[in-house]
């Protein structure tokens, strides 16, 4: 086994019929991290995880979860994985204490066990007091909230999320985030989809953005920020300072008083505080713009799909 | 995290059987708390009976036994084929709402979620059938069969009843959707109507006669008649059993292979 990486895929391929959903996708996670997989609809995030989480073969390439091989040692994987899919995927007409307690039993936990923990996840997932009512009645938040207590029932070393907070009220996707950062902190490493760019800015500590089945960008979300587009520090200063701060920094003037720049790093910006320090400019007010997970997503999939054409 | 939650490894025949009986008391407790699946299974075969006891048995002669000691076999193999539609449906609701996904995702005996199904539905038409035959003995149904015709019966029924369980698990697993899931299986409920189930075929047409004297529901009842009425069974039995055995053993390796390929598509 190479590289210590807890997920690690080397040139997965998987087509279906004409449509090719993944070209050639490498991928490596580190253990205790968080990947955020970004792309848009099609770009085959859900094909990746189904085929990570052995739902689906691949047509070619490897890949080992937790050192075991995808192909050939699947059930092995499947005892360190938990997955948590786009729709719920618990029984309506249980109730979420005997979900979770089916769960454990078809982990082959053993019924105490079984029953412990479900105990557990109830009252971390706050779902204590609807324990005991069938699933159905809950809400589309509590659901959520179950499914994922569901795929923890193993205490899994990965956790597959394939857009977890999709349909979620503001609140209840806050809560579930909340939940998905303790779990990291307990040192799960999580796979995450998402269509929402705070969300994976928020969770993941890196980054990989799918489209046209590769892997177009990969990185931490600062370093993909960076990619797209410069970082701007915006200077404004006394009226009568503006010619010289731009003789000095260069740049170009916003209004009579403001001056953006491009500045690359802490070091650069430290470079061009102290050269305005030294002109004698006083500078008001300081602000540092970055292009946002949005601009990121923008131009890497706008690019490669008119590169595809 | 904690050493509790520590897999202890069970035999690969351990893991099977498990597996089996815990998805089988899922399956078991939607029975319970789907009173659609209870109205179907338990209510119609009753209603169907009275109906056919009282409001039609009236003008239909045999040529031979009362009529409800006549139709109460076809009544039986009906209340069989009543739970086809819930099985179906059933089915597809699992794949339809990813919790077929998860179970994939374990590290489990998959087909156990297709066994629990049938656990299911064999033990909604046992209830169906004992129902059927108890108020069928409170509205004039005599039977004279002895210990080894009841027993016979109950044996070409389970047949009959695991195999017609496992046709309509695979309707619900080819279906493709819940709603086409209902409207296969509901064919399952239609075609015993065209059988010897509530008139005698000599009265048919003959072209309509041909399909009910040689399609596989026709045995099943002429032979839980016979022996219920103490009859002589004839072919029907050998009949009955060359039809359903082939029948069970094929949907049954078919479901099966058909549920594991989706797993690669």
């Amino acid at each position: 086994m190479s590289g210590g990486y807890i997920i690690e895929a080397n040139g997965l391929r998987k087509t279906f019929g004409s449509v090719t959903a993944l070209e050639s996708v490498d991928l490596q996670v580190e253990r205790g991290t968080v990947l955020g997989l970004l792309g848009p609809n099609g770009a085959g995030k859900t094909t990746m995880v189904r085929i990570l989480s052995t739902l689906l073969k691949a047509d070619g390439g490897r890949a080992a979860i937790a050192g075991y091989d995808l192909d050939t040692q699947p059930r092995q994987v499947r005892k360190v994985i938990g997955l948590t899919g786009q729709e719920t995927s618990v029984d309506p007409l249980l109730t979420g204490r005997e979900n979770l307690v089916m769960m454990g039993r078809l982990f082959h936990l053993g019924a105490a066990v079984a029953e412990r923990r479900a105990a557990e996840l109830l009252e971390r997932f706050g779902l204590v007091e609807a324990a005991d009512r069938q699933v159905g009645t809950y809400s589309g938040g509590m659901r959520r909230r179950l499914d994922l207590a569901v795929s923890l029932v193993s205490s899994p070393q990965i956790l597959f999320l394939d857009e977890p907070t999709t349909g979620l009220d503001p609140t209840s996707r806050m809560a579930l985030w909340e939940m998905i950062e303790d779990l990291v902190s307990a040192g799960t490493t999580i796979l995450l989809t998402t269509q929402y760019l705070e969300e994976a800015d928020r969770l993941a500590g890196r980054i990989a953005v799918l489209n046209g089945g590769r892997i177009v960008a990969d990185g931490t979300p600062y370093e993909l920020k960076r990619q797209v587009g410069e970082e701007r520090a915006e200077l404004t200063v006394r009226a009568d300072d503006l010619t010289r701060t731009m003789a000095t920094v260069g740049g170009e003037s916003i209004d009579e008083r403001t001056v953006s720049v491009a500045v690359n790093g802490p070091d650069d910006v430290r470079g061009l505080l102290n050269r305005l320090a030294d002109a004698g400019v006083e500078v008001v007010r300081f602000a540092l713009h970055q292009p946002t997970l949005d601009d990121v997503f923008r131009t890497l999939t706008s690019k490669t799909t008119e590169g595809a054409k | 995290m904690t050493q509790a939650t520590a897999v202890k490894e069970p035999s690969p025949l351990a893991v099977v059987v498990g597996d089996c009986v815990e998805l089988s008391r899922r399956s078991l407790r939607h029975v319970t708390r789907n009173v659609d699946e209870i109205i179907q299974a338990f209510v119609v075969p009753v209603v169907l009976l009275l109906m056919f006891r009282f409001l039609f048995g009236g003008a239909i002669n045999t040529g031979g036994p009362s009529y409800v000691d006549y139709v109460i076999a076809g009544v039986i193999v009906l209340s069989v084929t009543f739970n086809s539609p819930a099985t179906a449906v059933a089915v597809a609701n699992d794949l339809q709402n990813g919790i077929v996904e998860r179970f994939k995702s374990m590290p489990m005996f998959g087909g156990a979620v297709l066994v629990g199904h049938v656990v299911a539905a064999v033990l909604r038409s046992l209830i169906a059938v004992v129902l059927v035959i108890g108020l069928g003995l409170v509205v004039g149904f005599r039977p004279t069969a002895g210990p080894v015709e009841w027993l016979a019966v109950l044996a070409v029924l389970l047949l009959f009843i695991v195999a017609v369980a496992w046709v309509a698990t695979l309707l619900g697993l080819v279906s493709g959707g819940v709603e086409a899931a209902g409207g296969y299986a509901t064919i399952l409920v239609f075609v015993p109507y065209a059988s010897s189930a509530l008139v005698p075929p000599e009265t048919m047409p003959t072209a309509l006669r041909l399909f009910v004297e040689y399609q596989p529901f026709t045995p099943v009842i002429d032979t839980t008649r016979a022996l219920l009425l103490g009859h002589p069974a004839g072919a029907s039995v050998w009949l009955a059993l060359a039809w359903w055995v082939p029948i069970l053993v094929l949907t049954m390796a078919y479901a099966v292979r058909r549920f594991d390929r989706r797993t690669n598509a």
